[in-house]
């Protein structure tokens, strides 16, 4: 069945339901995620609100358990991964020249996944006995033998959303091989087109791993198989092998698309050229390339042979030079730029600065003899919300102020936008960084309730957590505010933005974005 | 609709959410059944039938549409087939890799190897690292099989079958890229008789195993693994077999044409990728 | 490395004293023992490192954000390629690399050498949420829990009641350890991983189920040293706290002594007759250590995870069931462990006694023993 009309959108509710457009998927994505920051960060609220103060105050330490451990599986799989595909659906067929993703009802299927998947994970909560409470990483047997019922129900929800990410990268695979506009060859691609290319191939490659280690966990629990228990002969230890395996290049597909948009971001208030592009190709290759075989350096102190603890320490450290580049090659794009700072701009150059301070702490970490110290400390909480909270999100952030423009037709307000950037950036400062001083003191993580010398930099954490958590609540009043009106957006929208869908394409762009492949020249 | 100049998007489709609603019914049915509530099994029951009436429904709705695709959308299709058994592979590496792991280091570990000496001593005096594993670390928790899984019984001609079933598999693909339907029809048959076979064989396999044998799931690391890595093949095998299937069906109606058959090399691909995993195993799993 | 580290140190100076972020709770401890020394200088060499890189590549981003701005009339050049600089910035930052790799992998195979030279040997397990030392050549062995005095003002609403009692850091018994001699520690676990950490030695090892990790130290000054479980291993994991008193070699010879014999009364109690007043005060004792963390200090238990002992029906029914219970532990769930394996039979009637009494299941009875050892056939 085909017909010829080009910007006529089905309406009502199968609008969404049914839908086969790259835009509307990507706007469901992006806003199923921006709903579990709410959740995920309500939790977070929780379980700082409990650590105001030593002492048990407000919640049950089991309870305190399973919003860890919601907070981190739902901000990792609920959050950051669907908001990048979020943008990756909203930005790939237009960055690329194409009329939308190459498999489009894949596509739909990929997303309305995700609702049932952390449904699932969700009403965990409102079950006999417990939500999950190990740990966003459930290591056995804490989450085989001695893992509450609701084990099962967070087991296949798992699955559900592998399937889902599965999908997901194969529809962005195949859309940036496939269906890329005549003359865009690879190496002109937009870097958050190759960035997002080589996460999808890190899902693909590793989300099943996961499906893995989970069937393996399920059939542990209950049909008496002994993968982790060592009176079978199996090891606890190699669940975390397996899961790892999976969860090092988990960490690393959610900050390469952000350094895709951090990419793109930086040349065009700088008015300037994206220095060294192809370096910028190679350097992220290569992290994904090492981040197959470093994943044990979650696991020092397991007790491996020394000679595994010496691999996989230098394996880690040489991770940093690939980074390094990428940082350098942001700064060097700045340097003699013609620089303006708009609130995407502001969140970009604050996302390279904390970024580095979390990459730093990640380096130190990595350093197996130190990391007798730090491990299961709050340093390595506060290293990983550097590079996931002022890492991923602001990224999200800066991504989405730069595009919103892009998407709705309208600007968004500038003003309101400066300061939801000055508050976040204060605030999450206070959040964080007195984390690695609890860390270095000896504050282990994971606990609800915390000896007396820690205090004072849990109090400030705290602090600084409320804030940033009602700060957001501008940001969803900015975005809902953009979609509703304002000033209208030119084609361009910003002086120096370059790539087709602000040379090519109106704001707001077309439900179909290019019915007539354009000419890359 | 199609564009202009060749591009194709699909129409709204109700496909893709009903297959969430009926994934997330079966997965909800599946933990509902091992948790032994009442209604676990029916809705099991449900959900994998409405998957499989949401497949054919889907699936009719693209085999309608498909006169239409054109070259770029049957490319796109091509890869993300080959994407998928890629991510099928990593599956299978998982449980591979658990096996290795099992074998080759924890093994000794528990044997006392390495700087284990002291788990060996202290925990495990008794145990003796030896694989196939014939006396688990803790025998009355985990009741270890009488003997090991042989290779060239049963194994060894199940090999044959899918080996041979890959290249019958060939010759018919080759004939329909000549238009000799009944040749083509003949040799999908023949593929089909060696895969129903191979799971008939296999299933003989188990029942030996559970039976005489005493290898279960729960015999330690070494049913653990069989199972779960002949287990999962053999899924796999059964997806295979309905695909090659439902391809003879389609042969039969004549749905093909020499050089527009897709679905058909899909579900070669998907045979032969569940064929090289059964290398894999006869290697690791039964010979070595 | 000693040179660099001066260096190091005294360009820290500058900034602001390391000593005094040590002081101030916010850094690193140095710790007691030599290769938590080491371990303190390598962190600080790292860290510094990586302050001297950060501090100029934001300088060059903070200068072009001042500099290079547009409503300063900046202009934007054009380059967007340099070899040179490429090479040089992937090439420096390897060497730089490199130049931590060397002394960390120093520092790492001292810390993982064997110990078969060491002079005391103890197994340490975890438990969930205590843990157990085993002296092994010693041939005594004893559960180390969070102190009660803890315990008590956990859910208090007076912060006060938590000052001076080294809130969440003390146990009732603690490991004891001689001064100056090496040390093996044997970690493993009864149930799910722990970690055993005290961070002025610098050990930190997982206590996994089943397997035995092993790690040593030699702590040169005496003194009381704590630390916590670092693995989350369920519930209590934040109330696991670890202590280690250091003693001096005739204290520590001491303190053995009197293990061992109380070791010996221990055995003894056993074959004793107790008085139900007896029973019921020792089970308090068992039972707030060991028992409370799940079945609450009440006995109320937590609803849909851990059954209330108030009125439960095996702990005011059948004796037998509830002497089962206990010490084979129960058949569907794990986290109810066997404590027959772990508990004395004077601890074991004593705790059995005052569940069977106390929450108000007046029963009346009181277990001797001798019943317990009977019960174990
Ligand atoms: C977006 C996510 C993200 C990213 C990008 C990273 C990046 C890195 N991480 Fe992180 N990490 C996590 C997310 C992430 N991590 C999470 C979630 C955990 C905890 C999991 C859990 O247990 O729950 C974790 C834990 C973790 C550990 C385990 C600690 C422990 O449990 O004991 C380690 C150890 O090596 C580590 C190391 C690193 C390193 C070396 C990098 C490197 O990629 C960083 C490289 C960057 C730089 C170094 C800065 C820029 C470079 C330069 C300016 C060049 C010059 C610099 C030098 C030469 C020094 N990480
Ligand atoms: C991408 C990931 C991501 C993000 C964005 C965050 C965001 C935050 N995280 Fe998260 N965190 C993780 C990933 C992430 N975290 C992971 C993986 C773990 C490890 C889990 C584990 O140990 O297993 C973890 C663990 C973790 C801990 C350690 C828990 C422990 O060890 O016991 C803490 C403690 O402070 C914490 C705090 C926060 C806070 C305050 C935020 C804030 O940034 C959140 C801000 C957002 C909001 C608050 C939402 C918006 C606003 C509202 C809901 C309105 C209501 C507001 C108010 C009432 C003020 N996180
Ligand atoms: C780690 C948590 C935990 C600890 C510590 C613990 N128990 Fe239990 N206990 C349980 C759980 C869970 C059950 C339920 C077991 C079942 O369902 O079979 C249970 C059941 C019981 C029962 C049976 C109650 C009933 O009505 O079914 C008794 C009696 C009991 N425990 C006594 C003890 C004693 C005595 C101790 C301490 C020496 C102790 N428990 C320590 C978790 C614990
Ligand atoms: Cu024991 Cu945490
Ligand atoms: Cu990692």
């Amino acid at each position: 069945m085909s017909e010829d009309h080009h910007d006529h959108k089905p309406t009502g509710i199968g609008r969404w339901l049914f839908s086969t457009n790259h835009k509307d998927i990507g706007t469901m994505y992006l806003w199923f995620s921006f709903i579990m920051l709410f959740i995920g960060g309500g939790m977070a609220m929780i379980i700082r609100a409990e650590l105001y103060q030593p002492g048990m105050q407000l919640v049950e330490p089991d309870f305190f358990n399973q919003m860890t451990t919601l907070h981190g599986l739902i901000m990792v799989f609920g959050v950051i991964m669907p908001a990048f595909v979020g943008f990756a659906n909203w930005l790939v067929p237009m960055m690329i020249g194409a009329p939308d993703m190459a498999l489009p009802r894949m596509n739909n299927m990929s997303f309305w996944i995700l609702p049932f998947a952390f449904g699932t994970l969700i009403s965990t909560l409102f079950m006999e006995g417990s939500a999950p409470n190990f740990g966003w990483t459930f290591y056995a047997p804490l989450s085989t033998t001695y893992g509450p019922a609701s084990t099962d129900y967070f087991i296949f929800g798992v699955h559900l959303m592998g399937i889902s990410s599965i999908m997901g990268s194969i529809n962005v695979i195949v859309t940036i091989l496939n269906m890329r506009a005549p003359g865009m060859t690879l190496m002109k691609m937009p870097i958050f087109v190759w960035t997002w290319l080589i996460t999808a191939f890190l899902l693909i490659a590793v989300m099943p791993v996961l499906a893995g280690v989970v069937t393996m966990m399920l059939t542990d629990r209950n049909f008496g198989t002994s993968f982790f228990e060592a009176s079978g002969g199996g090891d606890p230890v190699m669940f975390q092998h397996v899961f790892w395996f999976f969860g090092h290049p988990e960490v690393y597909i959610m900050i390469l698309p952000s350094f895709g948009i951090i990419s793109q971001i930086i040349p065009t208030f700088a008015r300037k050229k994206l220095f060294g592009y192809s370096s910028m190709v190679y350097a992220t290759a290569s992290i994904a390339i090492l981040s197959f075989i470093v994943w044990a350096h979650h696991m020092y102190t397991v007790g491996m042979p020394l000679a595994g603890e010496l691999f996989f320490m230098l394996a880690t450290m040489l991770i940093a030079v690939p980074t390094g580049v990428k940082v350098f090659n942001w700064t060097a794009t700045m340097w003699k730029g013609s620089l303006t700072f708009e609130t995407p701009m502001l969140f970009s150059v604050a996302f390279i600065i904390l970024f580095t301070i979390g990459g730093f702490s990640g380096l130190m970490m990595s350093i197996t003899p130190i990391d007798f110290q730090y491990h299961d400390t709050y340093f390595i909480v506060a290293h990983f919300h550097y590079v996931l909270v002022t890492g991923a999100l602001f990224a999200i952030f800066a991504g989405a102020y730069y595009w919103l423009p892009k998407w709705t037709g309208n600007m968004y307000d500038e003003t309101l936008g400066k300061v939801h950037f000055w508050i976040s950036l204060v605030s999450v400062n206070v959040l964080f960084f007195p984390m690695h001083f609890l860390g270095l003191a000896g504050m282990p993580r994971r606990i609800p309730d915390y000896a007396l010398q820690f205090t004072d930099f849990n109090q400030m954490a705290s602090i600084g957590a409320f804030v940033f958590g009602g700060i957001q609540l501008l940001f969803l009043f900015i975005v809902i505010k953009c979609i509703r009106g304002g000033e209208k957006a030119t084609d361009r929208v910003w002086e120096g933005a370059e790539g087709l869908e602000f040379e090519q394409l109106p704001s707001p762009a077309p439900f179909h974005s290019f019915t007539d492949a354009p000419q890359v020249k | 609709m199609s564009t202009n100049d060749g591009y194709y998007i699909p129409e709204p489709s109700k496909w893709p959410i009903i297959a969430s609603l009926t994934l997330f019914v079966t997965v909800f049915g599946a933990v509902n059944t091992i948790h032994g509530t009442s209604i676990g099994m029916p809705i099991l029951m449900i959900g994998l039938i409405s998957v499989l009436a949401m497949m054919y429904g889907w699936f009719s709705t693209v085999v309608a549409e498909s006169p239409s695709y054109n070259g770029q959308v049957d490319v796109s299709f091509r890869m993300g087939m080959m994407w998928f058994i890629l991510s099928e592979v990593m599956f299978f590496a998982a449980f591979f890799g658990a096996l290795f792991y099992a074998r080759v280091l924890v093994m000794p570990w528990l044997g006392g190897a390495g700087n284990n000496a002291m788990t060996h001593e202290v925990l495990w005096p008794a145990f003796e690292a030896v694989w196939p594993v014939l006396a688990n670390p803790d025998n009355a928790k985990f009741v270890a099989p009488k003997e090991a899984m042989g290779a060239w019984g049963l194994p060894a001609i199940n090999t044959l079958l899918l080996l041979t079933s890959s290249v019958t598999l060939t010759i018919a693909h080759h004939a329909l890229r000549k238009g000799e339907r009944s040749k083509l029809n003949l040799w999908m048959i023949v593929t089909l008789v060696l895969g129903v076979s191979f799971l008939v064989l296999q299933v003989m396999e188990y029942v030996h195993a559970y039976g005489e044998m005493g290898l279960t799931l729960a015999s330690g690391i070494y049913g653990s693994t069989f199972f779960m890595l002949t287990g999962f093949h053999g899924f796999h095998v059964t997806i295979g077999g309905i695909m090659i299937a439902v391809m003879l069906v389609r042969c039969l109606k004549g749905h093909f044409t020499a050089d527009n058959h897709f679905a058909f090399e899909a579900a070669a691909w998907y045979w032969h990728f569940v064929d090289v995993v059964w290398l894999g195993l006869f290697i690791f799993v039964y010979i070595l | 490395m000693s040179v660099l580290l001066r260096t190091f140190k005294v360009l820290s100076l500058m900034f602001v004293s390391t000593e005094l972020f040590a002081a101030a709770q916010m850094d690193l401890t140095p710790g007691v023992t030599a290769i938590s020394q080491e371990v303190y200088e390598l962190h600080t060499l790292i860290l510094w490192i990586c302050v001297i890189i950060g501090a100029g590549v934001f300088g060059v981003i903070f200068y072009s954000m001042f500099a290079h701005r547009k409503s300063k009339g900046a202009v934007a050049a054009n380059f967007h390629d340099n070899m040179t600089v490429e090479v040089l910035w992937t090439v420096i930052p390897f060497l730089i690399l490199i130049g931590m790799a060397i002394p960390a992998a120093k520092t790492l195979i001292k810390m993982e050498s064997p110990a078969d030279d060491a002079e005391v040997t103890i197994k340490i397990t975890g438990y969930q949420w205590k843990w157990n030392y085993d002296y092994m050549h010693e041939g005594f062995s004893f559960f180390s829990n969070l102190a009660q005095s803890n315990r008590d003002v956990i859910n208090s609403k007076n912060p006060k009641d938590r000052e001076g009692i080294n809130y969440l850091l003390d146990v009732d018994n603690r490991m004891v350890l001689p001064v100056g001699k090496k040390v093996r520690f044997l970690m493993t676990s009864n149930d799910v991983i722990h970690s055993w950490w005290i961070p002025a030695f610098a050990v930190k090892k997982d206590a996994i189920p089943g397997y035995i990790n092993e790690a040593h130290t030699t702590v040169p000054k005496v003194g009381v040293y704590r630390g916590q479980c670092a693995e989350l291993c369920g519930k209590d994991h934040g109330f696991m706290p670890i202590v280690v008193e250091v003693k001096s070699e005739a204290d520590y010879a001491a303190w053995v002594a009197e293990k061992k014999g109380a070791a010996m009364a221990a055995a003894a109690s056993d074959s004793k007759v107790w008085s139900q007043d007896e029973l019921m005060a020792k089970g308090e004792a068992v039972y707030n250590a060991s028992c409370a963390a799940c079945h609450g200090p009440t006995g109320d238990g937590v609803p849909g995870v851990f059954p209330a002992m108030k009125g439960s029906a095996i702990a005011t029914g059948n004796l037998a069931a509830h002497l089962d219970i206990v010490i084979n532990g129960s058949k569907v769930n794990p986290a109810m462990a066997a404590y027959g394996a772990q508990m004395s039979d004077a601890d074991l009637a004593a705790v059995i006694t005052y569940e069977r009494n106390a929450f108000g299941n007046n029963t009346g009875d009181a277990v001797q023993p001798a019943d317990v050892k009977a019960a174990r056939k």
